[in-house]
């Protein structure tokens, strides 16, 4: 076992343990702090593996921009100190069950698919930005477009559903401030 | 040839190579790199010193007052006497906040600041006793990136700071810099995409390497434009500093903030501000090279003289930053996510898409004149349209706006009290449990 071996056991580890106190924890803002653990620990396995590109990709977007929104969507609503009840759902021995499942199927399929394949990371090393951009525009270019496109999606769904002057033709827009949800802040 | 680091630049140019490419990285032994580490540390505080009592001294002479001029020449020794005076101050923690995270949001706001000052190039290669090295603690292949990471993650200190208080104060300070924030990363991130495109990397040294003819402030002028406005938006100096607004939030994110947890929230802010403003000169004002008159001279890119115009660079994009703070009010909230989302991120995509055109099309070997004109053209009645679109449209929607609201306050009396999209913009609800210390399912709060 070499010393990056070593790390990357101990990263893994960082990774596993804090993604389960994602959803073991019981203060809402901390369960987004240790979900900010977690992909920190997964951009350093990334570094790891000399894909520089991709674990700074990853820092930017999942831990800059993703949990700040999280942090955000909660703040704006609630933003509890201390112990929150009712985290736990009735669903807890379903919900670990389907972990558990995914989990060993993501297992099984890459120890069926490498076994004790060992990748030597070469040099250049195989994530400098110019080698992934290649893969991803030359050979991944399908996958990558249909992504994009479901990203889209999901994007223009998102506004249609947070517009509140589209409606049903037949409904006439001056009601529109009687129809305002009622905040969690009132009463 | 042994130079020691305060030694006048030397009379011959160096042998080695004057700029520095990615292979010359990695080479320094440690003693170097730790030198230089420290050497960065100390230069930021530093500059974080005069940069107070610079920001004061300025501001007060464009304002016909003297400023601080009691302690020491000048006043230059005020900013110590303020920092020997933080720390002497009771460090007060409010009851009901959460201690772990209140605690380590000042220092997770300082450190990334910090951090990101390890790729900016200084100077070109240079012999520091008889090791030949480049003026820059560390290049990647992928450097403007890194900076981009750490400045998204200097957030989480102002908005887990503003959270852990328990305070609707900084409550809405924390909220309005991640919404700010994000914002403002976009359309900075759009910025780099056209200096990427035209350097063809991503390494700092190897853009200031590809500003030698001229500097990506001149050619990519709208690239410029757009990242000067969001450099002050994500550093929250004002026209941007609605996180601490403290007209309307008192302090905003740092409210419950005392003694040196304050200050070192002042030290991120300060520290920002030099590593932003050292991002444009390297990015956009040729980095470490002499401006145009005096790169005719012979030398003047060698040798240790590169440092001096860096620094003079750096100072008057940190003046840049003064002047705005003496000249601008503050922006509305809803002006900033305007700017941000209506114009900043169109219009950098807008001016990507251009500048990707030319490049494809001087590499098909049409004439850069014929492309340009038609390229204005067409920016030009864009602009102007949209302009007048949103003038027409935004104002009639305003209007609206106003008068559905003053229908609403006029009808449901109290109705805004709680409304979480009261004037049509979200507000947090300003009575949540947890502002009073009452909340009951809160088995911290209630055991304070």
């Amino acid at each position: 076992m070499t010393p990056a071996d070593v790390v990357f056991l101990f990263l893994g580890a960082v990774t596993l343990g804090s993604a389960v106190l994602v959803v073991t924890t019981r203060q809402l803002v901390h369960a987004a702090l240790w979900l900010v653990v977690t992909f920190g620990a997964l951009a350093a396995s990334y570094l790891l593996l000399t894909a520089e590109f991709v674990a700074w990709v990853q820092v930017l977007i999942y831990v800059g921009a993703v949990v700040v929104l999280l942090l955000f969507g909660i703040m704006l609503t609630r933003a509890p100190i201390g112990r929150s009840e009712g985290l736990d759902s009735a669903n807890r021995p379903v919900a670990i069950a389907v972990a558990a499942a995914t989990a060993a199927l993501l297992v099984t399929v890459v120890v069926a698919g490498f076994r004790e394949a060992y990748v030597e990371l070469g040099d250049p090393p195989a994530g400098t930005s110019g080698q992934m951009g290649a893969s991803i525009f030359r050979t991944w270019v399908l996958p990558f477009e249909v992504l994009s496109l479901l990203l889209l999606a999901a994007l223009i769904g998102a506004i249609v559903l947070s517009r509140r002057e589209i409606q049903p033709p037949g409904e006439s827009s001056d009601e529109r401030p009687t129809e305002r949800p009622t905040g969690p802040g009132r009463g | 040839m042994t130079t020691s680091l305060l030694a006048a630049p030397p009379a011959t140019p160096l042998a080695a190579g004057e700029a520095p490419t990615l292979e010359a990285f990695g080479l320094d032994p440690w003693w170097l790199i730790l030198a230089k580490a420290v050497l960065i540390f100390v230069f930021l505080m530093l500059m974080v010193l005069f940069e107070i009592w610079f920001e004061r001294r300025f501001m007060a002479r464009m304002q016909n007052r003297l400023g601080p001029n009691r302690v020491g020449p000048l006043g230059l020794l005020q900013p110590i006497a303020d920092g020997l005076k933080l720390p002497l101050k009771e460090d007060l923690v409010p009851r009901g906040v959460d201690r772990p995270v209140f605690i380590l949001a000042p220092a997770l706001a300082t450190m990334p600041a910090f951090l990101a000052f390890a790729i900016i190039p200084f100077g070109p290669t240079v012999s520091v006793f008889g090791h030949q090295t480049p003026l820059q603690l560390a290049d990647l292949p992928v450097a403007v990136l890194f900076v981009l990471a750490m400045s998204s993650l200097g957030v989480y200190g102002i908005v887990l700071g503003g959270w852990a208080s328990a305070s609707p104060y900084s409550l809405l300070g924390g909220l309005r810099s991640s919404a700010q924030v994000i914002s403002y990363e976009i359309g900075m991130g759009l910025s780099f995409v056209a200096v990427f495109l035209f350097a063809g990397s991503l390494s700092t040294s190897e853009i200031v390497a590809s500003q030698e003819r001229i500097w990506y402030a001149v050619v990519l002028f709208p690239s410029f434009v757009i990242y000067a406005i969001t450099m002050v938006g994500e550093v929250n100096r004002i026209p941007f500093d609605l996180p601490e607004g403290e007209g309307e939030l008192v302090g905003g994110f740092h409210t419950e903030y005392s003694s040196l947890k304050f200050g070192m929230f002042m030290l991120a802010e300060y520290v920002n501000m030099t590593t932003v403003s050292a991002l444009a000169v390297t990015l956009f004002l040729g980095g470490w090279r002499a401006p145009w008159p005096i790169s005719l001279v012979d030398g003047a890119n060698a040798g240790w003289w590169p440092v001096l115009w860096f620094m003079i660079k750096l100072l008057l994009t940190i003046s840049f930053f003064i002047w705005l703070r003496a000249t601008l009010p503050r922006v509305r909230y809803d002006q900033l996510m305007k700017l941000g989302w209506k114009v900043l991120i169109p219009g950098a995509l807008a001016w990507i898409m251009v500048v990707a055109t030319i490049r494809v099309l001087r590499n098909e070997g049409i004439s850069t004149q014929q492309v340009f004109f038609a390229v204005a053209i067409v920016l030009g009645i864009y602009i102007v349209a949209s302009y007048l679109w949103d003038a027409v449209r935004g104002n009639r929607r305003d209007a609206e706006e106003q008068e559905a609201t003053a229908a609403e306050r006029a009808g449901a009396g109290d109705s805004t009290g709680g409304d979480p999209m009261a004037g049509g913009y979200p507000v947090p609800p300003l009575d949540a449990p947890h502002y009073h210390g009452r909340n009951s399912t809160s088995k911290e709060v209630n055991r304070a």
